[in-house]
């Protein structure tokens, strides 16, 4: 089970770096005559309304999902662990307003609080991906901080100040590192959740433009032949819970 | 324990508030000027005076006076409709609250079912124990998509348009409820585990209690404040999820109103509702730590 789950996210980073390896379709131009077909060995995931091949769609959509959630993780990663490190570090007033601004953050729903974003930003995959690593910026900061107060109070930093270290200095290479463990567990977690995240505001319209083969966008398309076609929005979702599940697993194993 | 509750209700009132400003302030920086986008259609003939009158209309005339206005119960008019944005409030609120009341009880009885379900047996544990991890994973607007396909499609058992209030809200609450129950029973299996571990146990097994009485009544009275708390926070997590899942079935509703307030950038609408999920998340929050040491005595001295 252990290595299936890297399986799963090795094969999708493949799509996404080299996805004319995997298929020979084209994931916009389609066959008006081969649409709407089912699976078959031809099309492993059939057609669309208007020919065009599902796997190559969702194959040549993955660097659109895993570019967006990595855009993400980031935000949340930098500005979150940043944040948490100087409240950690600091205390006093300075920890007081931080973790009271999180807390904010954390009383909005994650969806709100990016729709939010997007309503200022306007639609976009880019955006998307801000918003959703807006989201992320509180749970990443907490976790932070409470690593950082941990770290700060063990023997090795104390004697890293004694021995004439400065403030800056013992935190970069004494503090920091580690204290990174289990948010770079969070950032595994989270990637997953940003590919959640970005597919539902994909499918409701914030994302790419159509005709990306977004995953989100993809499953928003296929509902139109909910009645016909099942494949539309089955498959790609499928995909979308196996790379979540992965991600949520590797998570675990690293923590 | 009156300065408890004092003080965890001051603090609410000041997320509440910062919840509030943060909102504004964000939504104040939009670019784009919505009222002018609506108004400027030349079809309309519209002079700039007049221009300048509708937007007195739609200006709450700064913060001072947009919390003032939240404080009456006045939240403002939605640049969409033209209308006060609490009567576009009042139509979608019952709906949503419907929804996300049965998701809320449906998804605290899957997370109960999940959790004691590993307890008793051994064999279905590690599989039990999955579906959690399942649950979290799947995406609610997909989820959706893939009830209505199978029970409205294939097996026909719920119409599509139409039906009963119950067929209309099957569905749905179990879309809303699947995501959500995830945490609740991930937390609750937890703190079954850990408190089957205590010395109390075996004492009671000893007297010759069986295993659902040592479950159901010594047990779970002592799992329920750490799942209280995950229940509270997952409150917030119903009106985010009523978005996708009120648009997926095409329900009215808060979830409904807010896609829409994004579409056509409806500044207003948009901080209600932010400050309305709020509000919920806070208040839900707030009971649970009054309910705290009702629950267990030791947290009242």
């Amino acid at each position: 089970m252990r290595w299936l789950s890297w399986a799963v996210i090795a094969l999708v980073v493949l799509w996404a770096a080299m996805p004319s390896l995997f298929t020979g379709y084209d994931p916009l131009a389609g066959v008006p005559a081969e649409k709407l077909q089912g699976p078959s060995a031809a099309h492993l995931f059939g057609t669309d309304a208007v020919g065009r091949d599902l796997f190559a769609r969702v194959v040549h959509g993955s660097v659109h999902s895993l570019s967006g959630a990595l855009v993400a993780v980031a935000v949340g990663l930098v500005f979150g662990t940043l944040l948490g490190l100087i409240a950690g570090s600091v205390r006093g007033v300075v920890d007081e307003i931080v973790m009271r601004v999180m807390d904010v953050l954390l009383s909005v729903p994650g969806l709100l609080l990016a729709l939010t974003v997007i309503i200022l930003l306007g639609p976009g995959t880019v955006h998307v991906a801000l918003a959703v690593g807006v989201g992320s910026v509180a749970s990443f900061a907490r976790l932070a901080r409470a690593e950082v107060v941990r770290v700060r109070r063990t023997d090795y930093v104390e004697a890293a100040f004694g021995s004439g270290g400065t403030f800056a200095g013992v935190l970069w290479r004494h503090v920091l590192p580690n204290s990174l463990g289990p948010v770079i567990a969070l950032s595994a977690l989270q990637f997953g959740v940003a590919i959640l995240a970005i597919s539902t505001l994909g499918f409701l319209g914030y994302g790419a433009e159509p005709p990306t083969p977004e995953w989100g966008l993809l499953i928003a398309e296929g509902r139109n032949y909910l009645a016909t076609s099942w494949w539309l929005t089955t498959l790609p979702g499928a995909v979308v819970v196996a790379v979540v599940l992965a991600a949520g697993r590797i998570s675990k194993e690293i923590r | 324990m009156t300065k408890y509750l004092l003080k965890r209700a001051g603090q609410a009132l000041l997320v509440l508030w910062a919840a509030f400003t943060a909102a504004y302030i964000l939504l104040q920086a939009m670019p784009g000027d919505s009222i002018l986008i609506k108004f400027q259609d030349p079809e309309l003939g519209l002079s700039p005076e007049q221009i300048a009158k509708i937007r007195e209309y739609y200006d709450a005339g700064g913060y001072l006076h947009t919390v003032l206005g939240f404080l009456h119960g006045d939240f403002g008019y939605s640049v969409d409709t033209g209308t006060p944005v609490v009567e576009r409030l009042a139509e979608g609120l019952p709906e949503t609250a419907k929804l996300a009341t049965c998701a809320f009880v449906l998804a605290v009885l899957l997370a109960v079912l999940i959790a004691f379900g590993s307890a008793y047996s051994g064999r279905l544990r590690g599989l039990l124990l999955a579906v959690p991890s399942l649950f979290i994973s799947v995406p609610a607007f997909w989820l959706g998509i893939l009830l209505i396909q199978v029970f409205s499609f294939r097996l026909r058992l719920v119409p599509v348009i139409g039906g009963t209030e119950l067929q209309q809200l099957v569905l749905p609450v179990l879309t809303l409820a699947v995501p959500i129950s995830a945490p609740i029973a991930q937390v609750l299996a937890r703190s079954i585990d850990q408190v089957l571990t205590q010395p109390f146990v075996p004492v009671v097994a000893a007297k010759g209690a069986s295993r659902s009485w040592i479950l159901w009544r010594h047990v779970a009275r002592n799992a329920l404040p750490p799942t209280l708390t995950v229940a509270g926070l997952v409150f917030g997590e119903l009106i985010a999820g009523s978005v996708v899942t009120e648009t997926v079935f095409g329900r009215t509703g808060v979830g409904r109103l807010t896609e829409q307030a994004v579409n056509a950038q409806d500044a207003p609408v948009l901080l209600a509702v932010v400050v309305l999920a709020a509000t919920a998340f806070v208040l839900v929050n707030l009971l649970v730590d009054v309910l705290f040491p009702v629950l267990d005595p030791r947290l009242a001295t």
